[in-house]
Parts: C-alpha cells; sequence; structure tokens
C-alpha cells in the first residue's frame, strides 16, 4: 500500500460510501462526539483562539527553519547512539528499514500506529524480507485481520461498528464472546501481549520530533507505543520530515492543541518519548536506534503557496467536521489521507494525475479552516488546486466551456440583463407548477436530488424601474 | 446614508422578493438606496471552480459598476463575502489593487448592516411563527457574521425561533458542487431537510438563497409542509411609520 488506496474511479468510490448506510451511521455518531468533545477542551482554555495562533506560529517558524531544526535533531539523536537515515522517497525508506531488519534477522516487528509507514507502504516491504508486522493500536490491528484499510487517520477503524469488528474477531481469531467493548478490547489486549513480547523489533511512527534533545513522541491512549518501544531491542522511529518543533515548549503547545481537537482530551493516556539508545545508568531504551526522516514529497511543498499544509499535526479535526467526509467515509478519498487535509495533500505528495477529484471533494464550506488547530487555510488550498487543475488543463472540457460563457456574461451587462429578463421563458419546457423537477443540462444533475425554482414572473430589475416612475 | 444595493445573480433571476423587501428595509431605516444597472455576479462560481484569471474580468467590472457606492449592500453573506475576497485577490493588481481595497471594504451583507453600522436592535416586524434558522457557511465562518441575523430575528416579538439541530453543518449546495457531485449533494441536503423537519418550524429562514433554494428544492421534492423565506422577507414586514417609534 501506498498513498494511493484503491484502483477504483473516483465515482465508484463515491457511490460506494453512500450506499453504506452502517458506515454514514458510525461516521456520524463519531463525528458528533469528537465535535462536542473538541468544544468542551477548547472552551475550557478560555483563549482558543489564541493558542491556535501560536500554534500557527510554532509551525511557521519550525518550517521556515526546517533545515535548521533537522540538523539539530539528527545531532542529537548521533549523540545518543543512535543512526539517522534520510529517505527521499518511500522506496529509500523501505530498503534502509528492511537492511535493519534483515541484519536483525527479524522475524516479527510490532508497531505502533503510524500514518507515515502507511504512506510508504512499510508492511508489504517487510513481509518481502520474511518480516511479520503486527498493528498494534486496537483500530489498526482489527483492520489487518480483515486486510481492511484505515478510513480515518485518528481512528482508523471509524468505518467499523462493534457488531462488524466482533464478526473479524470470530472469523479470524476463534473469538467466542460478546460484542461488548470491554470483552472485545480485552480479547485484543491479550492477543496483542503475546506479539509484544515475541517481537524483534519495534517501529513507531512520530508525532512530534524535539531538535533540542533528539526525542521521537509519540501519543496513545492505549499504551501500545509505550510497550512497543520498550519491549524490542531494536527500535525504528519512522517520521515525515515536517512533524518536529524545536524546544520542549512548542511540544507541550502542539501536543496540548493535537489531543483537545482529536479527542477532545487535555493530554492522553499516554505519552511517550524514545531519546536514542538506553545509556548508562539507564534502565530503559533500545540497545539499537534507527530514525528514519522521510521526504517523499515534502520538501517540494516548501516554499510554495501550500507550505501551511506541512502545519498539519495529524489531529483529524478537519475530517471530523467535514460533511462531505460524513456522507462518504475515508476510503472513497482513495487516499491513505481522507478528508479535507487528505484532499489538500494527497495531490501535492502524489501528483494530480490520479487524484485531481479530491479538490472538488468539497463544499468550501469552511468547517474544515474553522477547526484546524494550527490554522491551514484547507479551503483555500483546495481553490488554489483547482486553479493549478484548470491551469493544467486537466478541467473537464464541458465545465471550461460553461465557466468562459459565464465569466462572458458576469462581464457583459447587456447579456446579463437579458438573461435575467428570459430566464422564465427559457425554463418553461420544464416548468410545472412553479417549479422544475427534470430539468436539461447541468440542471438534470440538481434535479436527480432535488426540485429546481421556476424564475418569477417579476423580476427585481422591473420592480425598482416602476416603482421609481411612480414615484 | 447613501447605499447601492448588491442584488446577486440569484435574487435578481430567481428572488425579486428578496430584493425588494432589501430595498424597503434600508429606506425603512433611512437609507437612500440605489442600484446600478451594470451590476452582474460577484463571480464566485468561476472563482471557486479555479478560473481565476478569468473572473478577474468580471470582478474589475463590478468595482467599476459601484465605484462611486458609499456602501454596498447585498442580501446574501457569501456573494458579499466574495466582495470582500476581492481585495485580497487583486492586491497586486497595478490598476486595480487600490480600487479592490476600497471595494470590499464598503461591501456589507444586510443583516450585518442593519446590525452593525445602524446599530439596529429591535425589528417591529408583525411577522408571526415558528422559525428555524440555517446559518449558511460561508456568512457564519468566513464573513464572520453570526450574532446579527439571529438578534434580529429573535428580536421579533411574533418570531419563535427553535434550534436547527446539526445547524453547522453545510447543506451541500456548495455551487458547482452541487453538480459535480450531485450524489454527495444529495446526501448532504438530505440529512439538512430532515433536521429542519425536526424542529417542527413552520418557515425556514437564512441569509443566503443559494443555500436556501438547495433546501426547498429537497423539502418540496420530499413532499414537506415547510415554508422557506430569506430572513429579509421576515424582517421588513412592517410599515414605515413602525420604525420611527
Amino acid at each position: 500500500m501506498s498513498i494511493r488506496i484503491s484502483n477504483d474511479p473516483y465515482d465508484k468510490r463515491i457511490d460506494k460510501g453512500v450506499a453504506n448506510d452502517f458506515m454514514r451511521e458510525s461516521i456520524a455518531s463519531a463525528q458528533g462526539r469528537f465535535r462536542s468533545g473538541k468544544l468542551a477542551a477548547s472552551e475550557e482554555l478560555g483563549d482558543w483562539e489564541d493558542w491556535r495562533s501560536l500554534g500557527e506560529e510554532i509551525r511557521t517558524h519550525t518550517l521556515n527553519h526546517l533545515d535548521y531544526y533537522l540538523n539539530q535533531l539528527t545531532e542529537q539523536v548521533e549523540a545518543r547512539g543512535g543512526n539517522v537515515f534520510f529517505a527521499k522517497d518511500a522506496a529509500e525508506a523501505n530498503e534502509y528499514i528492511k537492511k535493519v531488519a534483515q541484519s536483525k534477522n527479524a522475524k516479527k516487528v510490532v508497531k505502533s500506529k503510524s500514518m507515515v509507514t502507511e504512506e510508504i507502504g512499510l508492511n508489504k516491504a517487510l513481509a518481502e524480507v520474511g518480516a511479520d508486522v503486527v498493528e498494534t493500536d486496537l483500530g489498526e490491528w482489527i483492520l489487518q485481520l480483515d486486510g481492511d484499510l484505515p478510513s480515518h487517520i485518528v481512528t482508523p477503524a471509524l468505518h467499523l461498528n462493534k457488531e462488524q469488528i466482533k464478526d473479524t474477531f470470530v472469523k479470524y481469531r476463534g473469538y467466542d464472546s460478546t460484542s461488548t467493548p470491554e470483552d472485545l478490547a480485552l480479547f485484543a489486549r491479550k492477543q496483542l501481549r503475546e506479539e509484544f513480547l515475541a517481537a524483534d523489533i519495534g517501529i513507531t511512527g512520530c508525532n512530534f520530533a524535539i531538535a533540542e534533545s533528539g526525542t521521537v513522541t509519540l501519543v496513545t491512549n492505549e499504551g501500545n507505543a509505550r510497550l512497543s518501544t520498550t519491549l524490542p531491542k531494536t527500535q525504528i522511529s519512522v517520521m515525515g520530515m515536517e512533524r518536529i518543533v524545536p524546544t520542549w515548549e512548542e511540544m507541550e503547545v502542539l501536543v496540548s492543541l493535537l489531543t483537545r481537537s482529536a479527542v477532545g482530551q487535555k493530554l492522553t493516556s499516554y505519552i511517550t518519548a524514545i531519546t536514542g539508545v538506553r545509556q548508562e545508568g539507564e534502565t530503559d531504551g533500545p540497545e539499537e536506534y534507527h530514525l528514519v526522516i522521510v521526504d517523499n514529497g515534502r520538501s517540494k511543498i516548501l516554499g510554495t503557496e501550500f507550505q501551511s499544509a506541512l502545519h498539519c499535526i495529524r489531529c483529524a479535526a478537519c475530517i471530523n467536521a467535514c460533511p462531505v467526509y460524513r456522507q462518504i467515509g475515508g476510503h472513497a478519498y482513495g487516499s491513505i489521507y481522507p478528508g479535507p487535509i487528505g484532499a489538500v495533500l494527497t495531490p501535492l505528495l502524489d501528483g494530480y494525475e490520479n487524484h485531481k477529484e479530491l479538490p472538488y471533494a468539497s463544499t468550501l464550506c469552511a468547517a474544515c479552516t474553522d477547526a484546524c488547530p494550527v490554522k491551514i487555510p484547507l479551503h483555500e488550498h483546495l481553490v488554489r488546486h483547482r486553479e493549478n487543475i484548470v491551469e493544467l488543463g486537466m478541467a473537464p472540457k464541458m465545465e471550461k466551456v460553461a465557466m468562459k460563457g459565464f465569466v462572458q456574461w458576469a462581464s457583459h451587462p447587456a447579456a446579463y440583463k437579458l438573461s435575467s429578463k428570459l430566464a422564465r421563458t427559457a425554463m418553461k419546457p420544464w416548468t410545472k407548477d412553479e417549479k422544475i423537477t427534470d430539468g436539461p443540462s447541468i440542471l438534470k444533475e440538481w434535479t436527480k436530488e432535488r426540485d429546481f425554482p421556476a424564475p418569477p414572473k417579476e423580476t427585481f430589475r422591473h420592480w425598482f424601474k416602476n416603482r421609481k416612475e411612480e414615484k | 446614508m447613501k447605499v447601492s444595493l448588491f442584488i446577486t445573480c440569484m435574487a435578481d433571476i430567481f428572488a425579486w422578493q428578496v430584493g425588494k423587501a432589501t430595498v424597503e428595509l434600508l429606506e425603512k431605516y433611512g437609507c437612500e438606496v440605489d442600484f446600478p444597472e451594470g451590476q452582474t455576479c460577484c463571480g464566485q462560481p468561476s472563482y471557486n471552480s479555479g478560473y481565476k484569471k478569468e473572473t478577474i474580468k468580471s470582478m474589475k467590472h463590478m468595482i467599476d459598476v459601484f465605484e462611486d457606492a458609499e456602501y454596498i449592500v447585498g442580501p446574501s453573506g457569501s456573494c458579499v463575502y466574495m466582495l470582500r475576497e476581492y481585495e485580497h485577490i487583486l492586491k497586486d493588481d497595478p490598476e486595480y489593487s487600490e480600487k479592490a481595497k476600497k471595494f470590499s471594504r464598503k461591501a456589507y451583507e444586510i443583516t450585518q448592516f442593519l446590525y452593525e453600522v445602524l446599530e439596529v436592535r429591535n425589528i417591529p416586524s408583525t411577522f408571526k411563527g415558528k422559525v428555524t434558522y440555517h446559518p449558511s457557511c460561508h456568512m457564519t465562518r468566513l464573513l464572520g457574521v453570526k450574532e446579527a441575523p439571529l438578534r434580529l430575528l429573535e428580536s421579533i416579538e411574533g418570531v419563535d425561533v427553535v434550534p436547527l439541530p446539526q445547524a453547522e453543518d453545510c447543506c451541500g449546495f456548495g455551487g458547482t458542487f452541487a453538480v459535480k457531485n450531485a450524489v454527495i449533494s444529495g446526501r448532504m441536503v438530505d440529512e439538512k431537510a430532515h433536521h429542519v423537519e425536526e424542529t417542527e418550524a413552520e418557515y425556514l429562514v437564512g441569509g443566503d438563497m443559494a443555500c436556501l433554494m438547495n433546501i426547498q428544492g429537497r423539502l418540496t421534492r420530499e413532499g414537506k409542509n415547510v415554508e422557506v423565506l430569506h430572513i429579509v422577507e421576515i424582517l421588513n414586514q412592517f410599515s414605515n411609520e413602525e420604525v420611527k417609534k
């Protein structure tokens, strides 16, 4: 797997999402919980807008000095006995990690939840060298058992309800208890504990790397990152190159923005930190540590109008706020990064060719922009993408003709006035009872779902003119 | 106070009564209203579709048409927001950057103008009924007008405002989205229409014709008995003498 998760065409993916009532219900109820949780957790601070501005400032500063902080991070990790590898793309990252696995003759790898390892398709790469990767985040583990894919970047199995999860456990692991969340979680816990104990290597992602100390920090509620990082003797952290902060002070601000925005918590149950290898006199930490810093298209975004897309701290607040995601679910985006941030990031990382519909999968309602804790102007980025698609000649021909016609109409008052005058007559063949239920041309799509009003007999311009004359 | 009406193409073609109510309201509060005949559309449909270079032509036309206006007031949060964007879109245009700045800064949505500029707090409208209000996305989130329409509605004695569940969710219009992503748009407006129905309100009220047209289209398609009104149609239900009290 890589960024692109489906070969189905866009329309087919949308139809599939919209037809899945189970999933749509799960999402609607989860969005409700996430939104009210976030609201309470942000209001509690009393000055949420100031926090957002601070978050934005930290991200902007860090990205403007990314080379400096990445150097500092590297020096610090190396000083603590760790190895740092810069991977320009997915292939380089996977090659490096495969080599580490081979050198350790690793058969089993435990991995805590990480979007970047999904992005580069790490599990498949490690399978090629005989290393079996076990996902240890509950949601990811459920998906892995069933060969399914994440549909959300924080709660990857959001599209499944507990009955479906129970069925998966029964089918693949001989589960024989109830579908209550407690029973399901206890079963998973027992199963996963065995995997942790048997693992040769632990792999994690990275929520925030801290440049000043060479630390990778991880945020979880299940403690699986803690187990993944303490049991196996060899550790690998994989991070997108932008997931870095200068010092612990900035980390504190961003982690609060993250957990409040993601799940409405002040802090998650666990925040795990790894700083190089175990030093003399220390009781824990790995014997061998590798930090893989992945570019995979990110450095191309730096310095462009899209740079703020790299502010993203992967909280999914935009996804939880999105009314389009609500109807279609994560898989419909065809990208490992769904929702508004996915629609912005995916074409940047993986090109327009396979993702040119994504920037249009939004009403530009700006709920995403409003929700973002680090102020990424998501809906504006979507418009910039549309501009690029037009510029590249990738927009549909019909649209181009229609839009050019529209602009001519809006630039020529005589034509505009005439059309408003003639609108009623023009629509007459399709009008019945002052509405159109089965319209022609572009109205056809509209009237599939709802009626269209017939232009009324009176027009504003006529009324205004008459009135002036009467006066 | 001199006000130039920006009718919006939606009201121009589909809702003359919204233009009428806007003009009458402004006049009742002492404004002298003119209507620059050469005005067209704000350009949002093509701009938001990615045709920026092309749209700039019609934007400049609009700036010229309203050059002499003291205030530009229109019955749409979304279209007025677009007018306010001109300033940013044309910021590097040698000839129009200053003009665009002036233009954008005199543009107001009607309830915003009543509330912020004319400082109206109580509307003596005689309208009676149970209404629910849909806060359109661009009006609330982009133009930042949240208070004005609700406060004005609530100030009407006979109006009972019932909250709309999930009010913050988009109705699914989204300009070309409604035809380009008709399936998703259909699910969204269906959800919105159900929430409207849940309130048991007699009237659905909003400040953007496009959203209202979308929701109304779904309500009539489903045979629902909810009347859809633009907010000015409710605010305007009083006589000239009333305001002087």
